[in-house]
């Protein structure tokens, strides 16, 4: 196994174990590149990719950039509140403008549920789906996992909780969907307004108590309360939000063991997690952070070797 | 990999050094480096992944058993990512490991590979050692050099035995820890 079943990485769903191993191999070899004097590889120098970004992001965009920068592939940044989209064209239209330009691969996020899906069945380059909605988020689950690996040894057999808002989160399903891949076990824990109701169909069980799941787990995962996404209201108050929901220190001392804090980023410091539990040297976040260049070279290194190579 | 290389026997194989040859050829080859780097002090190898590791490992035991040379800095360099056949060759390029605990920075450095053969590899090489820093200079050693099929202008410094193969015979190097012998065949495809 040296090379991935699919052409696009447009979800979790889509892949399977073994891509993520691979995956996971793959970018072992690209973080061991990343901590030398000179962190550049010059693989992906004949490939154009386009970093296509219909919503905000800082964290993602970044990590997307300066992976491609590290595999010295060509790159150009596309962002909606600065182009002809606000005028009205569509996206298979913006798109095809861009990929005219010869562009081998497109990272996108957009708004959409399913928007990287569409993509891919009526354009020819590879898609890297950077977040679609509240559908998907791969390159955060897989980062998301191999810090796992990292801390813990391994994924499978471990308890994972993710907490908060899981209704509005992509970064919630793809974890769920990646870990339940590599055979982790999965809970979830929030205010009942912001589970899904489809969520014991996913074998994912709902714990509502935050003391008990995080008794029960080995893996806490903090996610962020997405106003943005939020039509109306799901709770009453932040307040009450963090009183029930919130991770703080003293939760943490009273826990009989020793449990691993994630979050994906941007923290609410505050909300669901203290700043105190955010430093400590349980939580891993800006590990998560540092594996996912690391992890997204190896997507798009795994996913450019399958692009057809011409010799025009 | 040992039933794989057993049944390439019977598809027609020339020995082109068996066992004895071989270590006479690792003793020459350790004695000419002792000649250019006397202590090794300022000398570090740089064994080339995946096949160069077996032999440079063999030279650095032969060096420190045999010869009492002491403290042989050895490390592995994986040359996948500086590759210039990426999308062009059929099957996907799988990496190795590259393990370097050392500076290279003003180093005597000395590549080690099985086979020199278009030079391809060695000049990826060339590229990737840079990511470690400034070597004060680089040669190259290879146990088997097949002459007259260079893509590139690359020779090397030091060679076990030189070797005339036409475009479909390969040349296959067998290690006693991998394949169970000591020994270089040429195989006709």
């Amino acid at each position: 196994m040296s090379e991935l079943s699919v052409k696009h990485l447009l979800g979790i769903k889509y892949i399977t174990e073994d891509d993520i191993q691979l995956i996971f191999e793959t970018a072992d070899h690209f973080k061991e590149v990343i901590s030398r004097p000179i962190k550049k590889v010059p693989s992906l120098r004949d490939i154009t990719i386009a970093n296509l970004f219909f919503e905000n992001s800082t964290r993602t965009r970044l990590s997307f950039e300066l992976a491609e920068k590290r595999l010295s592939a060509d790159v150009i940044n596309f962002s909606a509140a600065s182009s002809s989209v606000k005028k009205g064209e569509t996206l298979i239209d913006t798109v095809n403008n861009i990929l005219s330009m010869k562009v081998d691969m497109v990272v996108m996020r957009h708004p959409n549920p399913g928007a990287g899906v569409f993509l891919s069945k009526h354009v020819d380059a590879s898609i890297v789906n950077a977040g679609d909605g509240a559908h998907e988020h791969p390159t955060q689950a897989l980062l998301d996992c191999y810090s796992i690996r990292e801390k813990l040894g391994d994924v499978a057999g471990k308890k994972v909780v993710i907490v908060g808002d899981i209704l509005h989160s992509r970064v919630a399903l793809s974890n769920i969907f990646a870990l339940q891949k590599l055979g982790a076990e999965v809970k979830v824990c929030g205010p009942k307004t912001l589970i899904p109701k489809y969520i014991e169909s996913l074998s994912v069980t709902f714990e509502p108590n935050l003391k008990k799941a995080l008794q029960w787990c080995d893996v806490a995962n903090m996610l962020r309360v997405q106003n943005e996404r939020m039509d109306i209201s799901y709770f009453p108050t932040t307040r009450e939000y963090t009183q029930q929901f919130g991770l703080n220190k003293a939760m943490l001392n009273s826990l009989d063991k020793e449990i691993v804090v994630m979050h994906p980023g941007p923290i609410n410091r505050g909300v669901e997690i203290t700043s105190d539990v955010a430093d400590s040297k349980q939580a891993i976040i800006l590990d998560q952070v540092q594996n996912g260049v690391a992890i997204r070279m190896a997507v798009l290194y795994l996913l450019a070797s399958k692009i057809q190579h011409h010799e025009d | 990999m040992y039933p794989e290389y057993n049944s390439d026997l019977s598809m027609g194989q020339k020995v082109l050094l068996n066992a004895t040859e071989v270590q006479i050829a690792l003793h020459r080859l350790a004695c000419q480096l002792i000649e250019n780097h006397d202590t090794f002090s300022e000398t570090v190898f740089i064994g080339i992944q995946p096949r160069g590791v077996f032999l440079a490992e063999r030279l650095k035991q032969l060096l420190e058993t045999e010869y009492k040379i002491k403290n042989v800095r050895l490390g592995y360099l994986d040359i996948t990512f500086y590759r210039d056949d990426f999308r062009r060759s059929g099957k996907p390029l799988e990496a190795n490991t590259t393990s370097i605990d050392f500076i290279v920075e003003d180093k005597k450095v000395v590549f080690i590979d099985d086979v020199l053969y278009t030079g391809r590899s060695i000049r990826s090489a060339l590229t990737a050692i840079q990511s470690f820093g400034r070597p004060l200079e680089i040669e190259l050693l290879t146990l088997i050099d097949r002459r007259f099929s260079r893509h590139l202008p690359i020779q090397p410094d030091y060679r076990g035995r030189q070797v005339d193969a036409i475009g479909n015979e390969k040349v296959k190097v067998c290690w006693q820890e991998n394949e169970g012998e000591d020994a270089v065949y040429l195989v006709k495809s």
